[in-house]
């Protein structure tokens, strides 16, 4: 009888270690909840009695994706999403590291909360799951968390969800003192003043739809203001959500200066744009807003580049209520879970990014960003594996998410790629019958 | 005097949701029909059944004297059984939401509904979840294509047709429903469109809709046939989109010596309701180029035959 923690040897199968720019075709071996090892042969030279064998042929691994942003429900809106619900999502996604948002009702922005979520998550997830913590107190954009000890209770970044922190005055002492606790801080860069009552991207669409728009200005003004505060303060820095052109160039130019700032992209910026909409589809309602194809395309090739580091699900669970009405009345948000993946795929059949650059910035760069073990397949890493059948045909049928909000941009959509087997600690959590 | 229909012309959709979609045929076909209708609401027997039997419902989330009578006396005529709910109604000021009352209505099985509702994309949400037919009577920003038809049609009875004419259309493009219903309708039956506003009242992206833009006036009216103004909501006057009332009608409201930068036989038009002495004086509502009030006229014949050519469409027709 097989033992749920007996050795696995996945068996001849196109193996993808980003963390190595590993691109070979060989065995991997899994034992005690570690990799052993990635090469050619393994299975040949013998393995040890009562290895599960799984022949792997035509498929590719690759280390579990490490998704920096998704939201939970706990505490405060589990009827959206359950540590529990999430983490079938995100072993049914090949994702086995989620990073959980503090935009939670309390917000995570003291220790006790964060030890509840770890606790939560080691009872109730199938998948290792991190909480950032807040960066200011109830995230009302005033005062300073408690940034050491919310680090030390195991809080592994700070943010302050979908909330911009406004106050320059604040944003500076932040980055100032987040630095001696070499503390990473990520935030969405929105103006709510530019954005205003505005809804989708400014531009002929909006104005043929009727809608107000939110311009580009509203992002990039705010991570202008920000690259020169962390010039000022020193300091980790991460862009939470960068969706376009102008913001790319403020990048661009952080980065060639030498400071400490790196950025995602959400799953749905490199995958849809504004029109994508449609006739007022709310499931591609989402912050900050879906833009032009434009800056899709320059986007996708930023992260080719490793300009923007990470690519993110920016799972977003939201009832029927928000969304079955009107598009200016809409909650944003999208899931992504358990679709980050396969959507990313679509990019790499389109020839848009190499299958390497997809993964590191799914899985190797985010698990760097943040200090976590995972992102690769050395010898010695944790076993957070996923098995990927890159080529095979589905549809996704929005009843079989294992979220429990079903709000998806690929709603009924025909995707080409999905996990079949995901491993964890060299325990199989899921697999596609 | 009984005037038989011309039974060829039938609007083959289940909805009218806005005039992006209809062909110039279509447009045309309506305009028609709506020509004999005119006609026979200035008859003392005004009463028709083609409706005989059928049930309109006009559902109104936005507050609407002139729309929803204007529906109301249209469906009358007809012949339909007609029953109004606004949100002087309960259960709307209730908040049971638009899915809801839309599938709470369905149940009682209407022929027509006619929706306005404040939130762009509302009425066509609602279109999904019954199985009657639906007439947008304005949602939001978006369309409001029974309004762009009795526009159209006044134009037409005025100045004998259509295309070739230059119609500048002023005021709060940004927020407006008529002024979009209305580029889409001029541009398709081949009139030249202008919009004049300040800039912070144009969409983004307004030159790609095919239309010129003034920012001025003087320049905006130079040689138009018609100056249509839209009405400048109160909101828009608290110094977020421009500072001031007098100000606004310093510049871009219609009074006499504005007027005359257009051509001398040009005519006026406001969907109303207007706000005098904020979007155009008295002299000029009231005076001989107005069409303002033949607008209204429009509205009752056009919705007329709105409802005529749907319900050809309809089941058991």
């Amino acid at each position: 009888m097989l033992s749920d923690r007996s050795p696995i040897l996945l068996a001849n199968a196109r193996i993808v270690d980003p963390s190595r720019d590993l691109d070979i075709v060989g065995d991997l071996l899994i034992a005690e909840g570690v990799i052993r090892e990635a090469k050619k042969g393994i299975g040949a030279a013998g393995v040890p009695e009562g290895t599960d064998v799984i022949d792997c042929r035509g498929k590719l691994i690759a280390p579990g994706l490490v998704d920096m942003r998704a939201f939970i429900g706990e505490p405060g809106a589990a009827s959206r999403e359950t540590l529990a619900s999430a983490s079938q999502a995100a072993a049914a996604g090949g994702v086995t590291t989620v990073i959980c948002q503090p935009d939670t009702s309390p917000a995570i922005d003291n220790p006790a909360t964060v030890d509840f979520v770890l606790r939560r998550a080691r009872d109730n997830a199938i998948v290792h799951v991190h909480p950032m913590a807040a960066i200011t107190k109830g995230l009302e954009g005033k005062e300073m968390t408690e940034i050491g000890l919310l680090k030390a209770a195991g809080a592994v970044a700070f943010t302050d969800g979908v909330k911009s922190v406004t106050n320059a005055q604040v944003m500076r002492r932040v980055l100032t003192y987040a630095g001696d606790f070499d503390a990473l801080i990520v935030h969405h860069t929105e103006d709510p003043n530019l954005i205003g009552d505005g809804v989708m991207n400014e531009g002929e669409f909006a104005a043929r739809l009727g809608l107000l728009g939110i311009p580009k200005a509203a992002e990039t003004v705010m991570l202008e203001r920000d690259i020169r505060l962390v010039a000022l303060s020193g300091g980790r820095y991460h862009a939470a959500s960068v969706t376009c052109v102008d913001t790319l160039e403020e990048l661009r130019r952080a980065k060639d200066a030498g400071l400490n700032v790196t950025a995602s992209a959400s799953i749905n910026h490199v995958t849809l744009n504004e029109n994508d909409i449609g006739p007022y589809r709310t499931f591609l309602k989402v912050a900050p807003p879906l833009r032009a194809e434009d800056d899709r395309k320059a986007l996708v090739e930023a992260v080719g580049a490793g300009l923007v580091d990470v690519i993110m699900s920016d799972h977003n669970p939201q009832d029927v209520e928000t969304k079955r009405v009107p598009f200016a009345e809409a909650a944003p948000g999208a899931i992504g879970l358990e679709t980050m993946l396969t959507a990313g795929l679509r990019l790499v059949h389109g020839g848009e990014i190499e299958l390497m650059a997809l993964l590191r910035a799914m899985s190797t760069r985010p698990a760097e960003l943040l200090g976590l073990p995972g992102g690769t397949l050395k010898s010695g890493a944790p076993a957070d594996v996923i098995v990927v059948d890159t080529e095979l045909p589905w549809v996704l049928d929005p009843n079989e998410l294992k979220s429990k909000c079903k709000n998806t941009p690929f709603d009924e959509a025909r995707l080409t790629g999905r996990v079949v087997r995901t491993i964890v600690s060299g325990r199989t959590v899921y697999e596609y019958v | 005097m009984t005037i038989a229909p011309k039974p060829s012309f039938v609007l083959s959709m289940r909805h009218l949701l806005g005039i992006e979609g209809l062909s110039h045929e279509d447009i045309s076909g309506l305009l028609d029909l709506a020509e004999e209708f005119v006609e026979l609401n200035r008859q003392v027997e005004k009463k028709r059944t083609s409706l005989r039997g059928r049930t309109l419902i006009n559902l109104f989330f936005e507050v609407s004297t002139r729309t929803q009578a204007s529906f109301e006396l249209a469906g009358k005529r007809l012949g339909a059984d007609v029953m109004n709910m606004s949100t002087s109604s309960s259960s709307m000021r209730k908040g049971e939401t638009l899915i809801d009352t839309a599938i709470t209505l369905n149940a009682m099985h209407p022929d027509i509904i006619v929706v306005r509702h404040h939130a762009s994309g509302a009425v066509e949400l609602l279109a999904r979840k019954v199985d009657c037919s639906v007439i947008n009577a304005g949602d939001g920003s978006h369309e409001h294509p029974t309004q762009a038809l009795l526009d159209a049609l006044t134009i037409r009875r005025n100045k004998g047709h259509i295309d070739g004419l230059l119609v500048a259309i002023c005021g709060d493009i940004l927020h407006s429903r008529v002024a979009r219903s209305n580029i889409i309708l001029l541009n398709a039956m081949g009139a030249r469109v202008r919009v004049v506003a300040p800039s912070t009242l144009l969409p983004p992206g307004i030159e790609r809709f095919g239309v010129e833009v003034a920012r001025d006036m003087r320049e905006g009216l130079a040689d138009a046939d018609i100056v249509m103004m839209l009405r400048l909501q109160r909101e828009r006057m608290n110094g977020s989109y421009i500072p001031s009332m007098s100000e606004y009608f310093h510049y871009y409201g219609l009074d006499e010596k504005k007027l005359a930068y257009a051509k001398p036989d040009a005519l006026v038009m406001h969907p109303g309701p207007m706000n005098r002495g904020v979007e155009i004086d008295s002299i000029v509502a009231d005076g001989a180029q107005s069409l303002i009030r033949e607008q209204v006229e429009m509205g009752v014949a056009v919705r007329m035959a709105v409802l005529e050519a749907l319900s050809r469409s309809l089941p058991n027709a």
